[in-house]
């Protein structure tokens, strides 16, 4: 499957240990930015029941969802600790500060 | 008549002897120590958590000089024996001294092994034995440079972890292919070398040392391979060797350790030794259990019961590094005549093996989940067939017999005689008597009554779950809890330690208090961003990505994912300018719920987050500030409708609530607060079962607190009668400020006043009106810095990040 770098705006858009939205047709994923400066994106919805994981505490490189609080590991999309479950990885990448992520062009390329 | 009872060496074991020697026979002799270490007897075991800075020398001491001076002991600190002359009967120090003995007790313990490499004696190659070497490593640390340690067994990962944790760059040197292969098996030894390294250890197995290179002083390691390792600080951790080179040249009986029988005599019938320098039918030991086994031997027969005899048994090794959990028993090499059970969870990081033979437990090997270890060390020590329970046996004794999965429940199920504390040799059914007979509280009184966890601490936990078990609610173990994962310090420590050095940021509090991850953790980054807020309200920048979404947004995240908006609505009364706009509001952005809340205001439910600012700038322009539903902070003061119109009304409870409302509202607490003002008795208000809560009477305004309608239901507690509504305010502030200053976060206001004492509390505000007006002032000046309301900041652009996608990508463009 073909995959698209999309640009979706500064690194500095998003706050440290913290998380920004973008829309897609595949839903939405939230973008992160650790203490680190690490940037990584992973689809905005909790394994357990669909939580906003943009909304969680940033620590380290995993994310504490808001509403039952899973910890979820950014690199790999898996719940850490006792429970289990993954969501989607996306690939971003960082040219200076401009941030692109990518996602399958199928969908886009549909006219 | 006494006799002389001379001992040489002050470790732990001759000091237990005395425990039991002076409780068994008190005043027959006099007893005169010699230590070549110039200090008292102390718990050797804690030097590691010493080293990683979790305690403090002064808290890891067995017997202070006032035990000494107690007993009329005379201890000579820093005398080493150098001779003992055994037909005259003395022992001779280093600086001269000659005292005579009737009896001997030789308890040298033993020396680390220093690996005869070229290079060894260099300046930086230390041992890791006692308080000495500690503080030679915290000196060498604070360089935070390189550090190489040789040996990875116990200690060696202890001192890597303590060092580590003190910002050193380590690096542990193996020389067997896993780590603490005495104790663990492959497989465990392959998860605990990846948690090290995933703390930033670096674990080289295999590795033979060559030679310490340098020029006087350490730059670094080589290995056989031909590798170097630079370093400045080298630790040996290679093992040890009993301490018999003075028997030896007294003349007694030598073999790997002093040759002693199953009453620790030795082969001079006025010689006994124990300790670690101590070898009974051909063992030595050198864990505390059995050392232990041997004071209490050796006691019984100075104390003239020579019926005592020592006994070997396995003695389960466990790890003193925070966060990591292993437990090792017995043996579980493997063979022909051998069955294992193994269980393994790779994504929880835990494997468990036990080892069978003949359908008894020989050997146990538990990581990452050590709960049942003194289960199975019970079934090994009683040869308990398993055959019953082997498909269930390796996931521990919750499984058996259907009882319930929680630990507690495992606990309980224990017999009495289960090995707890392992170290002391303290059962389940001593403790829990222990508690009950001598009716103790504290996991301190526990330790002294029993010595269950007093030495290396590893079943605190089991301890105080026993305390729960028999003491019920009276126990709140919370006490010497961790704040969380990332500490190993409770919250009142924190706080304390906060204030006492100043520390202003979150990163300056992880860094000082030495939290062990790099950014906390969503439990400790929420509590500091309170505590912070509290403590230094003009100075600290309050820290947004450390709240709670809720906090950080100004409204409740639902299940959905969309928020709830609840204005606030002083002491629940509104009007009919307040109802259409939100009717307007409700209208316009298509709100699903409108409902009112049991705060007595009305919840907009349902709103999209893009929508919020919006929705609340609407709101704002009929005066509508934020209700603070969402905050661990001030919520609701209810009211009645009072004197005004209610034909009991004794006071205008409706005005009071709405003054304190708007007196308090912004501030931020441990946990939510919320009031309830009640023009009379009859309550309507329901007051007394508010954190805070008035009564008015004829007489003035009964001011009620502690009281609970959750998840506990409780009564309040009167703390006290004022006159005017001046007063009222002036206590209830001050009572919240007190609350704000001492609870634990998360913690309401009942709970705080449990463990503070309600006396202590109403002391301080009811009859200390210099504390009660210092209170006071520090709430309303840090009112003046969190009174500003978070929706209109909003509206007018703060965090606007938050309310907005950062991008729309990947939708199809509009055809042209
Ligand atoms: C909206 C409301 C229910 C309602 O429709 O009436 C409500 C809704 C929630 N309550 Fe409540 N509580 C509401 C009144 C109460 C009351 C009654 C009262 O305040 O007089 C209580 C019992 C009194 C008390 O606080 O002890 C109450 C005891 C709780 C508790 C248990 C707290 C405890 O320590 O025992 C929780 C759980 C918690 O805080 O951890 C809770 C938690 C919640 C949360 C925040 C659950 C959550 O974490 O998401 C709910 C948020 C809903 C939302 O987004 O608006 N709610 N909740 C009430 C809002 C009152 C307001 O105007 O602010
Ligand atoms: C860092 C560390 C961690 C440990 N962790 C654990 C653990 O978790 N669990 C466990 O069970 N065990 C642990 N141990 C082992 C335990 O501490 C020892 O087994 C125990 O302290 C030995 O007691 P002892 O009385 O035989 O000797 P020691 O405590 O070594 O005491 C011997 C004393 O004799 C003195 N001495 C020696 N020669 C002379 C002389 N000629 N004249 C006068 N004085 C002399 C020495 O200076 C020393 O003070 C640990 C040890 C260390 C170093
Ligand atoms: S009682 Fe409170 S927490 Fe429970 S469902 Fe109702 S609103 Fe939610
Ligand atoms: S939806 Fe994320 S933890 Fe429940």
């Amino acid at each position: 499957m073909n995959m698209t770098w999309h640009p979706i705006g500064d690194i500095s858009d998003i706050p440290l240990r913290g998380a920004r939205c973008v829309k897609t047709p595949q839903g939405k994923i939230a973008v992160f930015r650790t203490a680190e400066n690490e940037v990584f994106a992973i689809e905005d919805h909790c394994p357990h029941k669909g939580g906003p994981l943009s909304q969680g505490i940033v620590h380290a490189k995993a994310v504490t969802c808001p509403l039952h609080n899973w910890a979820i590991s950014l690199e790999t999309g898996k719940a850490l600790g006792a429970d289990e479950g993954a969501v989607r990885t996306v690939p971003v990448r960082i040219d200076g500060g401009a941030l692109f992520i990518a996602l399958e062009s199928l969908l886009i390329a549909a006219e | 008549m006494t006799e002389k009872l001379v001992i040489v060496g002050n470790g732990m074991a001759p000091g237990r002897m005395l425990e039991h020697l002076l409780e068994k026979a008190p005043g027959h002799y006099e007893v005169t120590i010699f230590n070549a270490e110039p200090r008292v007897n102390y718990d050797r075991i804690m030097l590691s958590p010493v080293l990683s800075g979790e305690k403090e020398y002064e808290e890891i001491i067995i017997h202070g000089d006032g035990w000494y001076i107690k007993h009329g002991i005379t201890l000579y600190k820093g005398h080493r024996i150098v001779a003992i002359d055994r037909d005259k009967r003395t022992v001779t120090s280093d600086h001269g001294v000659t005292t005579s003995y009737d009896k001997l007790v030789i308890a040298t313990g033993s020396v680390p092994f220093i690996l005869p490499v070229p290079g060894h004696d260099m300046r930086g190659v230390i041992t890791y034995r006692d308080l000495d070497d500690v503080q030679a490593m915290l000196l060498a640390a604070q360089s935070r440079e390189k550090a190489v340690v040789i040996g990875g067994g116990l200690l060696g990962l202890e001192a890597a972890a303590g060092l580590a944790g003190r910002g050193m760059d380590v690096t542990v040197l193996h020389v067997m292919p896993t780590l603490m292969d005495r104790q663990l098996d492959p497989a465990a030894g392959y998860l605990l070398q990846k948690e090290l390294e995933g703390r930033g250890i670096k674990i080289i197995c295999k590795a033979n040392t060559k030679a310490i290179i340098g020029d006087g002083k350490v730059e670094g390691i080589e290995l056989d391979d031909g590798r170097v390792i630079p370093a400045t600080l080298v630790v040996m951790a290679v093992g040890i060797r009993p301490s018999v080179g003075l028997a030896k040249e007294a003349g007694l009986a030598v073999n790997r350790g002093i040759v002693v029988d199953q009453g620790m005599q030795t082969s001079d019938g006025h010689i006994w030794a124990l300790g670690e320098c101590a070898e009974v039918d051909g063992m030595v030991y050198g864990l505390v259990a059995p050392l232990y086994e041997m004071a209490r031997v050796a006691a019984s027969h100075l104390a003239g019961d020579r019926s005592a005899t020592f006994v070997h048994s396995d003695t389960p090794t466990k790890l003193k590094v925070t966060g990591i959990e292993l437990f090792s028993l017995g043996d579980f090499a493997d063979g022909d005549d051998r069955e294992e059970i193994v269980l393994r969870d790779a994504s929880a990081g835990v494997y468990k093996r036990v080892v069978l033979k003949g359908n008894r437990i020989i050997g146990t090997v538990l990581y990452g989940e050590t709960a049942d270890g003194a289960w199975f060390n019970d079934l090994k020590k009683k040869e308990t067939d398993v055959s019953e329970m082997r498909q269930t046996l390796i996931f521990g004794q919750a499984f058996q017999g259907g009882a319930p999965l929680d630990p507690m429940a495992a606990v309980a199920a224990l017999p009495d005689d289960a090995e707890i504390c392992g170290c002391n040799g303290v059962c389940k059914g001593k403790i829990v008597s222990a508690i009950a007979d001598k009716g103790l509280t504290s996991l301190d009184d526990v330790r002294a009554h029993t010595k269950a966890s007093a030495s290396c601490g590893s079943c605190t936990g089991l301890v105080e779950q026993l305390m729960t078990l028999t003491l019920g609610e009276d126990y709140s173990p919370a006490a010497v809890q961790p704040m969380c994962g990332c500490t190993d310090l409770g919250h009142d420590d924190v706080r304390r330690l906060i204030k006492a050095k100043g520390l202003k940021t979150i990163p300056a509090v992880m860094q000082e208090l030495e939290w062990k991850t790099s950014c906390g953790c969503a439990k400790c980054r929420p509590a500091l961003n309170y505590y912070l807020v509290c403590d230094f309200p003009d100075e600290y920048a309050d820290d947004y990505q450390s709240r709670f979404i809720n906090e950080r947004v100004h409204a409740n995240i639902q299940k959905d994912g969309t928020y709830s908006v609840v204005p606030r609505m002083w002491g629940g009364v509104t009007n009919s300018g307040e109802l259409r706009a939100i009717a307007d509001v409700v209208d316009k952005f298509d709100i699903p719920l409108v409902k009112v809340t049991g705060g007595q205001r009305i919840d907009l439910l349902g709103i999209e987050k893009e929508d919020l600012p919006a929705v609340w700038a609407d709101l704002g322009k009929a005066g509508f500030i934020s209700g603070q539903a969402y905050a661990k902070g001030l919520r609701t003061v209810k009211t009645c409708v009072g004197s005004d119109w209610c034909r009991f009304g004794t006071q205008d409870s409706t005005g009071l609530g709405i003054r304190i409302e708007k007196f308090m509202w912004g501030s931020w607490t441990p946990a939510k607060l919320k009031m309830a003002v009640s023009g009379c008795p009859r309550n309507c208000a329901e007051a007394t079962c508010k954190d805070i809560g008035v009564i008015c009477v004829d007489s003035g305004f009964e001011i009620h607190f502690a009281g609970a309608a959750g998840l506990d239901i409780k009564g309040t507690e009167v703390l006290g009668l004022v006159k005017t509504e001046d007063e009222a305010l002036e206590h209830i502030v001050a009572l919240t400020q007190m609350y704000r200053e001492q609870a634990r976060y998360l913690e309401r206001i009942y709970k705080w006043a449990k463990r503070v004492g309600l006396d202590e509390i109403r002391r301080q505000i009811m009859d200390d009106t210099d504390k009660r007006k210092a209170y006071y002032d520090r709430f309303v000046f840090s009112q003046k810095f969190a009174q500003v309301d978070p929706w209109s900041e909003r509206v007018s652009g703060k965090d606007k990040h938050e309310f907005r996608p950062m991008a729309t990508v990947g939708f199809p463009q509009a055809a042209e």
